[in-house]
């Protein structure tokens, strides 16, 4: 799932400063799943901006709704028939969803009021961690099933740097150290030969560096 | 036991302090009230097992809140008292009593504007 980080209330105020009718909106997936932008969260970051406006003295209308996915334009038209009583959208899904919400109503303005961080897993209730980077070339099947792009720091590709001590990583000693589990990983496989094997340059076109990417599946087109 | 305590202390019943969440603190006050407290069991005595301790995290958390709208986190405190500890509930409501009055009125006492079509009805 995608993961974030609710924006300190501080910076939500300072964005939403010059408007008056605020519509709050939630994102029913990923980010519920990370207790950071579903209808709780949204009931939560209204109540802190209720009463941070009546203490303030402030007028400030809120209408709260949580939409089942911001990232896909049939839930986003539900808001089409009220988004105009609102001067603002302060959306509290990812990046996705607050810029393709943004694209859809181009006459409002759409704020992030979470920083969306990573793609990853949830370690236990209240505990998520960093699984993957979205690079395009998967090579989990060459790494026991651990991706040294995303648990390495440095997203080394063939074995640790010297910073890897006692199988934590010199970035931080909580963290471990990503080729370590990688070998022990390989190891309880009886794999190990793997590691052996040189793994080339990696092509970086197909991550990030290749531009904004897009998958079409054209049988899937209506 | 007929134990006094003051008056402006209004009871919201709970089956366990598990039971309270984020927004149930948040709306309380939003409802105009002044000071909040979970009073629940003692630590290692929840019927349900964790209710009480999930409180404790939930009052640290919640408070972070108030200070960040700029309510104060000391509005909001966590007690923990067996039910044959009456003597005990009396002398927090009245520590708790003094502690709010001491802080003065909530600076949003009667100004939340409720636009929402459902609100959770708060004793307050």
């Amino acid at each position: 799932m995608i993961v974030g980080n609710r924006k300190p209330l501080e910076e939500i105020l300072g964005m939403i400063k010059p408007y008056k009718r605020l519509l709050l909106l939630g994102c029913n997936e990923c980010v519920t799943v990370c207790s950071v932008g579903g209808e709780r969260e949204v009931g939560v970051l209204a109540s802190e901006l209720r009463l941070w406006s009546a203490k303030e003295g402030q007028d400030l209308e809120i209408r709260e709704h949580t939409i089942e996915r911001q990232c896909d334009h049939e839930y986003i038209d539900q808001i089409r028939s009220f988004v105009d009583e609102y001067e603002v959208i302060l959306s509290m899904a990812c990046g996705a969803g607050v810029q393709y919400v943004a694209d859809k109503y181009p006459t409002r303005p759409v704020l992030p009021a979470i920083n969306t961080t990573f793609l990853g897993v949830t370690l236990e209730q209240g505990v998520w961690s960093e699984r993957c980077q979205g690079g395009g070339t998967c090579i989990l099947d060459q790494t026991g099933g651990i991706c040294p792009i995303t648990r390495c720091a440095k997203s080394l590709l063939n074995g640790p740097c010297g910073g890897s001590s006692n199988g934590k990583c010199e970035v931080d000693k909580e963290t471990d150290c990503g080729w370590q589990l990688i070998v022990d990983r390989l190891k309880e496989l009886g794999q190990l030969d793997q590691y052996e094997e040189i793994m080339p340059i990696k092509d970086w076109s197909t991550s990030r560096d290749g531009g904004p990417r897009k998958r079409v599946r054209e049988d899937s087109r209506l | 036991m007929r134990l006094d305590y003051p008056t402006n202390v209004k009871i919201t019943k709970v089956p366990c302090t598990g039971r309270v969440d984020d927004l149930l603190i948040l709306k309380a006050f939003e409802s105009g009230v002044d000071g909040v407290y979970l009073a629940g069991c003692l630590e290692g005595e929840c019927h349900f097992l964790k209710g009480n301790l999930r409180a404790k995290q939930r009052v640290q958390y919640v408070k972070g809140l108030l200070e960040e709208v700029g309510l104060g986190g000391d509005r909001l405190e966590m007690y923990n008292m067996s039910a044959a500890q009456g003597q005990r509930f009396a002398e927090v409501a009245r520590e708790m009593t003094e502690k709010v009055r001491a802080l003065g009125p909530s600076p949003v006492k009667k100004k939340v504007k409720d636009y929402r079509t459902a609100s959770l009805k708060v004793e307050g």
